[in-house]
């Protein structure tokens, strides 16, 4: 029987938060990116929420994540703490990754969160060995995969694929579909436009989701780790959703029409799903409210904590190129 | 006893599969085949699939699977079959491997070893005779040794599964069926450290990996001239061993590096461009080095000899070098 | 102007879309910029009232600059927003220059071999000068001041094997140097003369007929018969070729005759012609030329004065009979020519006048002996009498 989310007051709470926390930070990103406190390069989940917190709302503290560039939201929904995430945009020295990193490189050993990466594609090995490790040592947790669309074209994602198929590891691969590979739109880039249909020629059991829907998407996550952890191998979620704002800050998005992103601003997963909690009577408008401006709050306390955290001395520039022993 | 160089390789690898349940073994072809050098060769019967892994082609996925194991505690040894193809699998190496631990702000470790067969001398042209060890020691984050010596093959995996960070262990192809002899219970060796193989006064010969015998037997034909030749084996490319390379210098004042790979932008321009900063006031002749000829290496024999370091040429570069023949301008 | 990308620098502001007066909200799109990728949407980050715009539609403007005020109630002013933020704070170190990896300390004296090669062109002993390189090692600049200091005290013996040669305008210095170094040559070197009188009359002709054919700039000098013919002699008796060093000769496999050269002002010096027995007499010719007119300029090379291996005198067209030369330590020979004399000698059954060349030798004892030296000599007259083999 398919594990099916608990939908309470409780967890509508916390599902409708989680997205707002997730919005209001990044949102702030943008705006200190405007001003030079955060540099390098930006990469929004704006519009995406739904995807990180139904998928994050299905794991277990056994699991583990690997990430993307545009990995904020899953780093929040996994449960790192706001402040550090926020000094780790900033390079500072009370960051996550102790400001090292920045916006592509989150890393967190607390929560089994094995990094932001940089690199398309480049994470998807690393899952496959997470998954592998699992294996080997008998344990129940799964490694958690999360990617976008454009990860598809490179050769990583097959190898992994097949990989992970093989050895029938416990590896939840998660694509978000957001329709565009940087400015490159996938009817562009890929002969097969259904993402799912890969995974299922490796002979992997795939799902195509509506990644606006938080809700669904938690029931799909259960379900597809209730299955690997019956030991049915690996699962792929195809998630459909949309990035309402640019690939990365200094993107004109000149490769994709205004209406279009108009268009899935009406699918909005904060407003769709508020407006349905509502509704339903499982929330009031006050509830939102107050969710909106704890989330708000908590931002701002992330900025201040980031603002007052120190610069590493240059004379450190050196630390961590080699390590003097695996951390316990 | 007497061994080679393979099965050096191979009771280390049994040695740490038996002393660390966490070490295990994944390459192409390691495990039905048994290896395409014949290293593990049994050692799928002797300790089973799980640990003993047949890989698909699949460089960069099986490598990253190795980097993110190692992340997550276990202690796998990679085997990539040689150094040509681990170019697919450059991406995980460089961009994960070496840099995870500095992104995590050392939150992570990447305690993985890759062993990987290097070298030209079979007639296999330029695809698979690649020697890109110099190359991979330029990135910060990754160890890199070649084990010359039987002693070395056998003591150097021990304590590359023991170090915390990313070892690339390069196997000389040409070496695996060098015979010598080994103590029985030959153990750990340490990873870094450059050793003196033969002592002399008159030049210092570095080199590393297969140019090391050929340069010992050069040596000894030094020796019949009346030139002693001390031969300094580097065993690690990355960490270099500076001290012992210039204490060679203080004592012969004449340096010549052998190096199979290309001359430019090769471990021997670092090794002399040290040799500037650190023995330049010591050097009596500008530092020397012999190295691959910089063209991608030929099918037939006879180029194939002539692309890369001989002892003939050695012997003749390290000649040149002591008694210059020529214009010394 | 807000900043967009590592890249961006600066954009030009091509509409506004809302007008002094109108109420924002946060959010809302206000302008739009343009930048190299494009146009920008410019979106406030605060609610209020728009006050003045202060970059109108067509101006450009750095990142940074204040495009316009937003004011009014609820418009809380966060300091984040003021500042167009220079990137980073007092966190400016000046780098210190990276830490060169330090000389091996080995505690010989430190010398470059551009500040050696100096010493030698200017006779600078350079034992007990103190250097200003890293470490405390002799730089060129040590040892051109060293050279300009009046009368330093002379050492008992010279600074390196060979004597130095020195430059010309420096007369004085270069006397003193060929003074000390002949003075030890004589001092620890058992020379013994040889000598043997050379019919140059087959050479001269050949070399008219020789030159006859050719245009002036490649005629040939007998100098240059007489340093192969020299070069070649030393192939067939190598005992007088190298040095004399701890106590034992020590061969040279190459032939690198040192040849005297006089210099306009006083002076001599003995630069190498490297491998002069593998010259042809082209090559010969050409490298006398041209070391004859560099070391009148001293612009010798340190090698060409630490490589040769013997050395040649010739006196040339004019002077003595004969030059019975002291040898430059450690070498283990030098070699004389005098100037030609037209001489009584038997050809076949009748006396001709024939050109005579004085041939020497002054050897060192320690290495040879007469009948090498014999040996020597008279293998040069046997290569003079064949110049068409030279």
């Amino acid at each position: 029987m398919t594990a099916k989310p608990h939908l309470d007051r409780e967890h509508a709470r916390h599902l409708l938060g989680q997205m707002l926390r997730i919005r209001l930070f990044e949102e702030r990103c943008a705006e200190l990116y405007t001003q030079q406190k955060i540099r390098g390069f930006l990469h929004l989940y704006v519009g995406e929420e739904a995807n990180a917190v139904g998928i994050a709302c299905a794991l277990s503290a056994a699991d583990s994540i690997v990430s993307t560039y545009r990995e904020h939201g899953h780093a929040l929904a996994r449960g790192i703490a706001m402040g550090p995430l926020m000094a780790e945009m900033y390079g500072k020295a009370n960051g996550t990754s102790a400001g090292r990193g920045g916006s592509m490189h989150v890393f967190d050993r607390a929560t089994r969160f094995y990094g932001g990466n940089a690199i398309v594609g480049g994470g998807l090995p690393l899952a496959v060995g997470l998954g592998l490790a699992e294996k080997l040592r008998g344990g129940a947790g799964v490694a958690v995969c999360l990617f976008g669309e454009g990860a598809v074209a490179e050769g990583e994602f097959h190898e992994s694929l097949n990989l992970a198929a093989l050895w029938k590891l416990p590896v939840l691969f998660v694509c978000e579909n957001n329709l565009y590979a940087m400015g490159s739109a996938i009817e562009r880039t890929e002969s097969e436009t259904a993402i799912f249909r890969k995974a299922e020629s490796y002979r992997v059991e795939a799902h195509q989701v509506d990644g606006m829907d938080v809700v669904a998407v938690e029931v799909a996550a259960l379900g597809a780790l209730e299955r690997i952890r019956g030991g049915a191998g690996p699962q792929f979620l195809e998630c459909m959703t949309y990035r309402f704002r640019a690939h990365s800050m200094f993107d004109a998005q000149l490769y994709r029409d205004r209406a279009e992103v108009e268009r899935w601003k009406e699918r909005d997963p904060i407003r769709r799903f508020g407006d349905w909690a509502t509704a339903s009577g499982l929330l009031h408008v006050a509830d939102i409210e107050a969710l909106r401006e704890a989330a708000s709050a908590e931002v701002d306390a992330a900025v201040a904590f980031a603002e007052a955290g120190a610069w590493e001395p240059v004379e450190d520039l050196c630390r961590h190129t080699l390590m003097d022993a695996v951390p316990a | 006893m007497t061994t080679t160089y393979r099965e050096a390789i191979k009771q280390a690898i049994r040695d740490a599969l038996n002393r660390d349940e966490r070490v295990f073994l994944m390459g192409e072809d390691v495990g039905r085949y048994g290896g395409c050098y014949a290293v593990t060769k049994g050692l799928l019967e002797e300790f089973g699939e799980a640990r003993i892994r047949d890989t698909p082609l699949s460089e960069s996925a099986f490598v990253g699977a190795g980097i993110g194991a190692a992340m997550a505690g276990l202690r796998p040894i990679v085997e990539i079959m040689t150094v040509n193809f681990s170019l697919l699998a450059l991406d995980q190496i460089v961009n994960n491997a070496a840099t995870i631990p500095h992104m995590s702000g050392g939150q992570f470790a990447v305690p993985l070893v890759i062993r990987m067969a290097t070298g030209a001398g079979r007639q296999l042209a330029a695809q698979h005779s690649h020697s890109l060890e110099g190359w991979y020691a330029h990135i910060p984050g990754l160890k890199i040794v070649a084990p010359a010596t039987l002693e070395d093959a056998r003591g150097m995996l021990w304590s590359a599964l023991e170090d915390p960070n990313p070892v690339l262990i390069f196997e000389q192809v040409n070496l695996y069926n060098m015979e010598a002899e080994l103590a029985a219970d030959a153990g750990a060796v340490p990873l870094c450290g450059a050793a003196v193989r033969r002592a002399g006064r008159d030049l210092s010969l570095v080199t590393y990996g297969a140019s090391l015998h050929k340069s010992l037997v050069a040596a000894q034909l030094l020796a019949t001239e009346g030139i002693e030749a001390e031969v300094i084996d580097l065993r690690s490319l990355r960490p270099l061993d500076d001290a012992t390379i210039m204490a060679s210098l203080a004592r012969t004042r004449r340096i010549l590096v052998v190096d199979e790979g290309w001359r430019s932008g090769g471990i021997s321009a670092e090794i002399c461009a040290r040799v500037a900063e650190q023995g330049f006031y010591d050097l009596d002749a500008p530092p020397a080095r012999l190295c691959g000829v910089e063209v991608p290496i030929p099918y037939p024999k006879h180029l194939e000899d002539a692309a890369i370091p001989q002892v003939e040429t050695i012997h003749a570069a390290a000649l040149e070098l002591v008694r210059p023949s020529g214009r010394s301008t | 102007m807000p900043s967009l990308g590592a890249d961006m620098e600066k954009g030009k502001v091509v509409e506004w879309l809302k007008k002094p007066g109108d109420p924002i909200a946060r959010g809302d799109v206000v302008a739009v910029v343009e930048t190299q990728k494009g146009a920008f949407e410019i979106e406030a980050f605060e609610a209020g009232i728009l006050g003045e715009i202060l970059v109108p539609v067509g101006v450009e403007a750095p990142v940074g600059a204040v495009l316009a005020r937003i004011d009014g109630p609820g418009a809380a002013p966060r300091p984040a927003m003021a500042a167009p933020a220079p990137p980073r704070p007092a966190i400016q170190p000046v780098a210190s220059p990276p830490p060169r990896p330090a000389q091996i300390a080995t505690g010989r004296p430190r010398i470059s071999p551009a500040a050696a090669r100096r010493a030698i062109e200017l006779g600078v002993d350079t034992r007990g000068l103190s250097g200003s390189g890293p470490g405390g090692a002799i730089a060129i600049a040590d040892v051109e001041a060293a050279a300009r200091k009046p009368a330093a005290p002379q050492p008992s013996a010279p600074p390196t094997g060979t004597p130095g040669p020195r430059r010309g305008f420096d007369p004085a210095a270069m006397r003193q140097a060929i003074a000390t170094a002949m003075a030890r040559s004589k001092r620890e070197i058992p020379h013994y003369y040889l000598s043997l009188p050379i019919d140059m009359g087959i050479a001269s002709e050949w070399l008219a007929a020789e030159n006859a054919r050719r245009d002036v700039e490649r005629r040939l000098l007998p100098a240059a018969l007489l340093l192969k013919a020299v070069a070649l002699a030393l192939r067939a008796v190598p005992e007088l070729n190298g040095f004399w060093v701890e106590g034992a000769p020590r061969l040279s496999p190459s032939i690198h005759v040192g040849w005297a050269i006089a210099l306009r002002g006083g002076g001599l010096m003995a630069p190498a012609i490297h491998d002069a027995d593998r010259l042809t007499l082209d090559q010969a010719m050409a490298a006398l030329r041209d070391l004859t007119t560099r070391a009148r300029v001293a612009r010798v090379r340190g090698s060409e004065m630490m490589d040769p291996t013997v050395t040649v005198t010739s006196l040339g067209e004019r002077g003595a009979d004969s030059v019975f030369g002291v040898i430059y330590p450690p070498q283990l020979a030098i070699v004389g020519f005098g100037a030609p004399r037209i001489t009584a000698l038997p050809v076949g059954d009748a006396i001709r006048p024939r050109p005579v060349v004085q041939a020497t030798l002054a050897a060192d004892h320690r290495a040879s002996d007469g009948a090498l030296g014999s040996r020597l000599l008279a293998t040069i007259d046997r290569h003079l009498q064949r110049p068409e083999s030279l």
